[in-house]
C-alpha cells in the first residue's frame, strides 16, 4: 500500500454486525493519534437486518469529501454488500480482507484486481469469550494505521465503560487478535500517524454542527417531526435547549412543525425546524405565509434522494428547485447551502442572522452526506452573527407593522408591546396590516419584501471563490469539497477557479459576474438527475463562455477523480 | 414619544379594532366577536397581552376585528401556530378562533393533538355546519342529507362529533355555546380562559346565507340541565346522547397543562462544545 497523506478504510457487514461501531472507533482512535478524517455510513432504510458499511477517510490535513476508492476493505460478511458495491470501490493497490465464510465477494470487488486476504473473522471471534467480529476488524484496521494496543484499549475503556469490564476485556482481546492476524499476514508497512497539531479539534457531525450553529445564532425554539436524515439535528437540540434555555415541541406533522415555529417567532423567539424533502414539501404553504407576514423562521432541509420517499438514507442535491421555486405567488426568501460538515455551523448561524434581520424565512439546504458524516475538524472559528430583529418600540401613534422604509425592513411589534397590536396576515395587506385587494397596496408590499432582500449587504460569505485562471468549476453544497480536492490535484497542470455559492437566494448577479470575470470554460458539478443547479445558474446568471455539466443523481457520490477527469479531458 | 396610560378598567369597546367587521348581515359571528370583547373586558386583560390566532374561513376573520395581537394564518393550522407561541410566551393569553371546515376538516389532526397536548389556551370553533366563504359546501358537521352543488342529494356521511372527540383526545374543558346568546357565551369564554390547559368551546353560530334553516337554532338551544362534570366517562355519555343544542360547560378536567420550562438558563454555549472536543 502506498505511503501517502491520506488513507481510506471501508468496513462492511449486515446490519447489526457492528460495522458502523467499528468505523466510529477507527475514526476516534485515528484522530486521537493526530489524523483528521471523515466517517460516513451507508445503510439501507431498515434499522436492522439490512446492509451497512462504515466508510472512513483519514488524512494529515482537514478533508471534506470521500475518496475515489478504498485502500482497505474489510468484509465481516458480504451478505448484502452487492446493494452498495459501487459505493465502496477498490483498486489494484487496495487490500481486501474477507471472511471465507462471509459469503461471496461482490463482483465489483473481485474485478478490481485488489489483493484479497482471507481471514476467518467470525471463527476467531468465537474463540474469545464474548468476542465480536467487528472488534477483530478494528484490530486489523488499526494495524494498517499503526495504532497500537494502548491507544485502542484506552478508547475501548472509554467507549464501553457503561457495558462493564467484561465487555471491555472481550473487545480488547478481539482487537489484539485482529492486530496479530494483520502482523501474521503481512498486510504491509503501517502508516505513520501525522504529527499531532496543537489546534483544538472536534469530532462532530454536520447535523450536530447545524444544531450548534442554530443555537449560536440565537434559536431558542424548535418544532420537530422525525425524518431521516434530519432527526439528529432535533435530537441534538432537545437536550441542548435544556442547558441553555429554549423549548422543543414534537409536532404531529410537518404542517404543524412549520406553523409552530411561525407562532413562536411571531412571539419574538428565534425559531427553527429541520426536515427532509417530503417534510419541506408539506411546509411550503406556511413558508409563503412567513414570507407574506414577514415572520423570520429557519427550515433546515437535509436533502435525501427524491422524489417522494426516494432513498431516505442517501444524499442528493435535488431539492434546489422546490427550495428556490416551490412557493406560490412571488415570494422572496432566503436559500442557503452549507459546503461541508464544519460549514453547517457557519451557514446555519448565518441563516438565523439573515432570517431575523430580514424578517423572512430561510431554507438551509444541507444534505444526507454532510448531515450524517462525522468529521474530525479543527474547531470552527467563532463568528459574530447573532439574530437581531428590528423591533418596534412603544408608540402612541398608529403603528404600521408593514411600514415602507428605505431598507424594506419594518420594525416588528412583539406581543406584549402596548400600542403595537396588529394582526399578522397571509392576506395581502397594507402598511398597517389590514387586508386589502387594492392594486397599489399589493404592489407596494411585494416591492418592499423584494427590496429588503435585494438591498441587504451579504458580504463575502455569499460564496466560496478560490483560485484564478480562465477555467472555473461551479459547485454547491456538499460537492464543494470534492470540487476543491479535484482542483488541488490538477493545480500544477492547470489553474482552476472554484465558485460555490453559499447564498442561493436572493441571487447575487454582480458578485457572481465578478467571480467569473475572464472565465472561458465553466464546469458545473452537481448531484441531481435533472441538472437543477445548472438550470438555476442559467436562469439567473450570465454564464459567459463554454459550459459543461457533470451531474448525476444520488446515491453514488461524485468523486474528486471524476471532476479531475472532466477538467483534464476538456483541456486536452 | 408619549406613554400610554393603562386604563383602570377595560370596557368591551377597548378590545374592538377600528376595522369594520364584514360578515353577511345576520351572521352569528358578529355576536361571537361581541362575546370575545365582553369576555376580555370581564377578565380585565390588557389587549396587548392577548393574541387571537386563526386559520382561514369566515370565522377566522375575527382577529383583525379585535384590538389584540392577532394572527390570521393558513387554512387549518391555527392550533399549531398557537402552540408554538404559547410555549415560548406562556404569560400571554392565547385564544384560537376557527370554524367547522378550518378546525375539523383540514385542521382535524391538529385538533386531536392540541387536545392531547393540553397547552393552556382556549379554542373557539364557530360551527355553522357549512363552508361559508367558499359558498356553501358541506363541512364535517353538515347533516348527511344536506343538498349542495358539491354533494347533490347530500354527503350521506355521519357528522363529526367535535365535543366528544375533544374529550377523548384530552381537552381539559369542553363547552357548547350559542352565538345568539352573547352574554352567556361571554361567561362561558371567561370560564374557558380561566380554566388551565386546553379549553374547547364550540359555538353554534348560524350561517344565515347558506343555511337559513339555522335561524331556527335560537328556538332549539337550551341550557344544559346539569352542571359540568369532572368525570370524562360521564361527560362523554352526556355529550353523545344529548340533542346537540345543550348549552353550557359540559366538562372540567384536572389534567396539568403542558408547559415546558422556557426560562433562559444562560449556561454558556461553549459548554455544549465540550461534547465535540477530541
Amino acid at each position: 500500500m502506498p505511503d501517502r497523506d491520506n488513507v481510506s478504510i471501508a468496513i462492511v457487514g449486515s446490519g447489526g454486525a457492528g460495522a458502523l461501531t467499528t468505523g466510529s472507533f477507527i475514526l476516534e482512535a485515528a484522530c486521537a493519534a493526530g489524523w483528521y478524517g471523515l466517517l460516513t455510513r451507508t445503510v439501507g432504510p431498515q434499522i436492522r437486518g439490512g446492509e451497512a458499511a462504515a466508510l472512513v477517510r483519514l488524512a494529515s490535513h482537514p478533508i471534506e469529501c470521500m475518496p475515489d476508492r478504498y485502500d482497505l476493505l474489510i468484509g465481516i460478511d458480504w451478505l448484502n454488500a452487492n446493494r452498495f458495491g459501487a459505493e465502496i470501490e477498490v483498486g489494484p493497490d487496495s487490500l481486501v480482507i474477507s471472511d471465507p465464510r462471509g459469503g461471496e465477494l461482490p463482483a465489483i470487488v473481485t474485478r478490481a484486481g485488489a489483493r484479497i486476504v482471507e481471514v476467518p473473522i467470525k471463527e476467531m471471534a468465537k474463540t474469545i469469550p464474548g468476542g465480536r467480529p467487528n472488534m477483530i476488524a478494528l484490530g486489523m484496521a488499526a494495524a494498517l494505521l499503526g495504532l497500537g494496543e494502548e491507544t485502542l484499549s484506552a478508547l475501548l475503556a472509554k467507549r464501553l465503560a457503561d457495558k462493564g469490564q467484561t465487555a471491555i476485556d472481550a473487545s480488547c482481546a478481539g482487537v489484539n487478535a485482529g492486530l496479530a492476524a494483520a502482523a501474521a499476514r503481512e498486510f504491509g508497512k503501517p502508516l505513520s500517524p501525522p504529527k499531532t497539531r496543537a489546534a483544538k479539534r472536534w469530532l462532530v457531525s454536520g447535523n450536530e454542527a447545524t444544531g450548534l450553529g442554530a443555537l449560536r445564532g440565537g434559536i431558542r425554539f424548535a418544532a420537530a417531526y422525525p425524518i431521516t436524515p434530519a432527526s439528529e439535528i432535533l435530537e441534538w437540540l432537545a437536550p441542548s435547549f435544556s442547558k441553555v434555555g429554549g423549548v422543543l415541541l414534537q409536532a404531529e406533522d410537518e404542517l404543524a412543525a412549520i406553523n409552530m415555529i411561525i407562532g413562536a417567532s411571531f412571539g419574538g423567539t428565534p425559531s427553527l425546524t429541520a426536515t427532509s424533502g417530503p417534510g419541506l414539501s408539506l411546509m411550503i404553504e406556511a413558508l409563503g405565509l412567513a414570507t407574506a407576514a414577514e415572520i423570520p423562521v429557519v427550515v433546515v432541509d437535509v436533502m435525501r434522494a427524491g422524489p417522494s420517499t426516494g432513498i431516505p438514507t442517501k444524499s442528493e442535491q435535488a431539492d434546489l428547485n422546490i427550495a428556490v421555486y416551490g412557493f406560490h405567488g412571488d415570494a422572496p426568501h432566503l436559500v442557503l447551502a452549507p459546503q461541508s460538515v464544519a460549514d453547517c455551523l457557519f451557514t446555519t448561524q448565518w441563516a438565523v442572522h439573515l432570517a431575523e434581520a430580514l424578517q423572512a424565512p430561510a431554507i438551509v439546504l444541507s444534505d444526507q452526506f454532510i448531515g450524517q458524516t462525522v468529521a474530525a475538524i479543527e474547531r470552527p472559528a467563532d463568528i459574530a452573527f447573532i439574530g437581531q430583529r428590528t423591533k418596534a418600540a412603544e408608540n402612541s401613534g398608529t403603528y404600521k407593522r408593514y411600514a415602507v422604509t428605505g431598507s424594506g425592513i419594518s420594525p416588528m411589534a412583539i406581543p406584549g408591546l402596548r400600542g403595537g397590536q396588529y394582526t399578522a396576515d397571509g392576506l395581502t395587506h397594507n402598511e398597517r396590516g389590514t387586508p386589502t385587494s387594492n392594486e397599489d397596496d399589493h404592489r407596494v408590499q411585494l416591492d418592499k419584501r423584494c427590496a429588503k432582500l435585494d438591498q441587504f449587504a451579504y458580504g463575502d460569505h455569499w460564496a466560496t471563490v478560490e483560485g484564478n485562471g480562465d477555467f472555473a468549476v461551479i459547485a454547491w453544497g456538499s460537492l464543494t469539497g470534492a470540487a476543491r480536492e479535484a482542483i488541488a490535484r490538477v493545480h500544477d497542470r492547470i489553474g482552476v477557479r472554484l465558485v460555490a455559492p453559499r447564498l442561493l437566494l436572493p441571487i447575487q448577479p454582480e458578485r457572481f459576474a465578478a467571480a467569473l470575470e475572464g472565465v472561458k470554460h465553466i464546469l458545473v458539478v452537481e448531484q441531481s438527475h435533472g441538472a437543477q443547479f445548472h438550470r438555476y445558474l442559467r436562469a439567473h446568471y450570465d454564464m459567459a463562455g463554454d459550459v459543461r455539466v457533470l451531474n448525476r443523481p444520488g446515491p453514488l457520490p461524485i468523486r474528486p477523480s471524476e471532476i479531475e477527469q472532466a477538467i483534464m479531458e476538456w483541456r486536452s | 414619544m408619549a406613554t400610554i396610560e393603562t386604563p383602570l378598567a377595560y370596557k368591551p369597546a377597548d378590545y374592538k379594532s377600528d376595522i369594520n367587521a364584514i360578515w353577511c348581515p345576520g351572521c352569528g359571528d358578529y355576536h361571537v366577536l361581541m362575546s370575545f370583547t365582553r369576555a376580555f373586558a370581564e377578565l380585565g386583560l390588557a389587549p396587548e397581552q392577548i393574541v387571537v390566532v386563526s386559520g382561514i374561513g369566515c370565522s377566522s376573520r375575527i382577529p383583525a376585528y379585535t384590538n389584540c395581537y392577532g394572527f390570521h394564518g393558513v387554512h387549518g393550522r391555527s392550533l399549531a401556530l398557537a402552540a408554538g407561541l404559547k410555549v415560548t410566551r406562556p404569560e400571554l393569553t392565547v385564544v384560537v378562533a376557527s370554524g367547522d371546515g378550518d378546525g375539523y376538516s383540514i385542521g382535524g389532526n391538529h385538533f386531536l393533538h392540541a387536545c392531547r397536548r393540553n397547552i393552556d389556551m382556549t379554542y373557539v370553533v364557530m360551527d355553522n355546519r357549512v363552508y361559508g366563504m367558499t359558498k356553501g359546501q358541506p363541512s364535517p358537521t353538515t347533516e348527511p342529507d344536506f343538498d349542495t352543488a358539491l354533494s347533490p342529494g347530500g354527503t350521506g356521511l355521519s357528522p363529526f362529533h367535535p365535543l366528544v372527540i375533544a374529550l377523548a383526545s384530552g381537552a381539559n374543558f369542553v363547552a357548547r355555546a350559542f352565538s345568539g346568546a352573547p352574554n352567556e357565551t361571554a361567561s362561558i369564554l371567561v370560564e374557558a380562559m380561566r380554566h388551565p390547559g386546553f379549553s374547547f368551546v364550540e359555538i353554534l353560530s348560524p350561517c344565515v346565507t347558506f343555511r337559513p334553516d339555522e335561524r331556527e337554532w335560537k328556538s332549539l338551544v337550551h341550557p344544559a340541565p346539569v352542571a359540568a362534570t369532572g368525570d370524562p366517562a360521564k361527560a362523554a355519555r352526556r355529550i353523545m346522547t344529548d340533542d346537540g343544542f345543550n348549552i353550557g360547560i359540559l366538562y372540567r378536567g384536572e389534567r396539568r397543562p403542558y408547559q415546558p420550562r422556557m426560562e433562559d438558563r444562560n449556561s454558556d454555549l461553549a459548554e455544549l462544545e465540550k461534547d465535540f472536543e477530541l
